[in-house]
């Protein structure tokens, strides 16, 4: 059953505790075989959505469907086809990095070979050393590994990179893309823009529990295409003349930035009117908003007071 | 099912021996007390002829069972809950009983190490001999009702811990004041108030003790006990109906996650 319904549909859901409310009425879809990325600050309320979609508590409001079941209702039909990366905690600290992963591949019917993924993940060499004397990242590598060990269909990661090195942040999204190619769905949350930027087919931006957009990255990032065109000519031009409908500044002499309506007919017209000045153009440059700008533009507002959690 | 359960057990004994602090805690605890509980009283007789030492080391075998499955279990669980090692486990297809399983391998191991320890020390300090064949089978039953009733309540209890660095101290509340008023400490029971002495009776420790004497003291010991029999019929009884209790509170009241969590 559930074969075509979408990975994860979640419709209107609210998440309270006690007087707090961390999720206000949520509504995200993640298609099959896609990467779904939860943007936001901490507290905005992604982990709590996430803990919804992995069945460990019901939403006060609205419903969620994870593979097209109900993720508390169906939660041992649904337990085999996930893999659940939480952001710390519930590992055995004396244990060791081999006994644990080789501890949640038991309870897999057919999990990926424990070797393999200590290899892939670059904690061969801690195979033998206990939980509790691993780094945060070699930790933080460990969690994905027990993720991913039973061959799930959908993966949860929560911040995944997080207190990874750089190397092993690439390796981890190497492996994520890899996940992709082979159908897997992902919804991850992390608060990292690269990370959205590289991995997301599809980018939800929490803020105060709310969605405040949501699109591909290429949606969010251009939906002003080009932003700021940057030009290098002689200084001193007087700009009364390029003024009509633009921002135009000289920051540095020789240095002019322009924004505003920069479509093909807009830039045409700005270096037109660089020619009918006579000014000798050395270099221009645009810049596009980058999915930064946007989040920044979206979440840095301060909050309603009492609206997070 | 069964290998998830063998392979949960296997870790959480590794786990286990490992934490030096837990070991040396929950395991020579009881033979510290039944070594000085038996220096100071040792040389002393009961009415029946029978070394107070010895009496001792077959009452405490109740203590060990109590430290080892309801207190070892009872906490383990409440640091597992707030740790968040439950809900890590909630997120796999490993069925709760799988879990339940694991944490009952290790409570039987270390209830049978710590009853094999607290026997060592009585045959070795106390002289105390070890019983005839045909009691080991009474010792065998008693045994595995005494860990099977003492770890349910113990999961039970859990279920009421708020924070899990209590825990300890929580669990050890019922099993102090019940190792004062079931024979263990103070024996024989008669020198109690009866109506304490009707209390008593109602929980298991009083007949996991008095079951446990059976086994190791001479038959003419019974003397001591109340109504001067052993009672073995009713022990069997009272244990079973503790495990059924247990069982029935820890349905009503397991959960997989902190309150708020």
């Amino acid at each position: 059953m559930g074969g075509d319904a979408a990975a994860v549909e979640v419709r209107d859901v609210v998440v309270r505790y006690g007087e707090t409310t961390a999720v206000d009425g949520v509504s995200l879809s993640l298609p099959r075989g896609r990467v779904l990325a939860l943007l936001g600050h901490n507290g905005a309320g992604k982990t709590s959505l996430l803990q919804i979609c992995e069945g460990f508590r019901r939403p006060d409001d609205g419903r969620a469907r994870v593979l097209g079941l109900d993720p508390v209702g169906d939660h041992d039909e649904l337990m085999p086809r996930l893999g659940i990366m939480l952001q710390s905690g519930g590992v055995y600290p004396w244990a060791t990095a081999g006994e644990i992963l080789r501890l949640f591949a038991s309870f897999a019917a057919h999990p990926l070979d424990t070797d393999m993924l200590l290899d892939r993940l670059g904690l061969r060499r801690f195979e033998r050393t206990r939980f509790r004397r691993l780094s945060g990242g070699e930790q933080q590598r460990l969690s994905l590994a027990v993720a991913l060990v039973g061959r799930p269909e959908l993966v949860f990661l929560d911040e995944p990179t997080a207190g990874m090195d750089t190397e092993a942040r690439h390796t981890t999204w190497q492996l994520i893309e890899e996940l992709r190619a082979d159908g897997v769905s992902v919804l991850l949350t992390t608060h990292l823009l690269d990370e959205a930027e590289r991995l997301a087919d599809d980018v939800v931006i929490m803020r105060s529990g709310t969605v405040a957009a949501t699109g591909t990255p290429a949606e969010l990032t251009s939906a002003a295409a080009i932003d700021v065109l940057e030009v290098r000519a002689d200084p001193g031009l007087d700009l009364t003349g390029l003024r009509a409908g633009r921002t135009v500044a000289e920051p540095t002499p020789g240095q002019y930035t322009i924004s505003g309506s920069l479509d093909t007919a807009g830039l045409a017209e700005v270096l037109a009117w660089f020619a009918t000045a006579g000014a000798d153009v050395t270099a221009i440059n645009t810049r596009r908003r980058t999915l930064e700008d946007v989040y920044l533009s979206l979440t840095a507002t301060p909050t309603p007071v009492g609206a997070t959690k | 099912m069964i290998a998830m359960s063998l392979s949960r057990g296997h870790v959480e004994l590794l786990q286990f021996v490992r934490d030096r602090t837990a070991v040396v805690f929950t395991f020579f605890f009881p033979a510290l007390l039944l070594l000085l509980f038996g220096t100071i009283f040792g040389s002393e007789s009961t009415d029946s002829g029978v070394a107070v030492s010895r009496i001792f080391t077959a009452s405490m075998i109740a203590y060990g069972i109590l430290n080892t499955a309801f207190v070892t279990m009872g906490s383990g669980l409440a640091m597992d809950r707030e740790d968040g090692t439950l809900k890590r486990l909630r997120g796999t297809p490993m069925p709760a009983t799988a879990y339940l399983i694991g944490k009952g391998l290790l409570v039987f191991a270390l209830s049978l190490a710590e009853v094999a320890f607290l026997i060592l020390m009585g045959v070795l300090v106390f002289d105390m001999p070890l019983p005839p064949a045909g009691h080991w089978v009474t010792f065998a039953w008693i045994f595995v009702l005494s860990v099977v009733a003492c770890s349910l309540l113990g999961i039970a209890v859990s279920g009421l811990v708020k924070n899990a660095r209590n825990a300890g101290a929580i669990l050890n509340v019922p099993v102090v004041a019940l190792q004062f008023v079931s024979g263990v400490f103070i024996h024989p029971m008669s020198q109690l108030p009866d109506w304490l002495e009707k209390v008593a009776s109602i929980f298991p420790v009083r007949w996991m003790a008095q079951g446990f004497r059976y086994v190791f003291l001479p038959d003419e010991a019974k003397v001591t006990e109340i109504g001067g029999a052993w009672n073995l019929g009713t022990v069997a009884v009272v244990l079973g109906v503790w495990c059924v209790i247990g069982l029935v509170l820890c349905l009503v009241t397991f959960r997989w996650s902190g309150r708020d969590k």
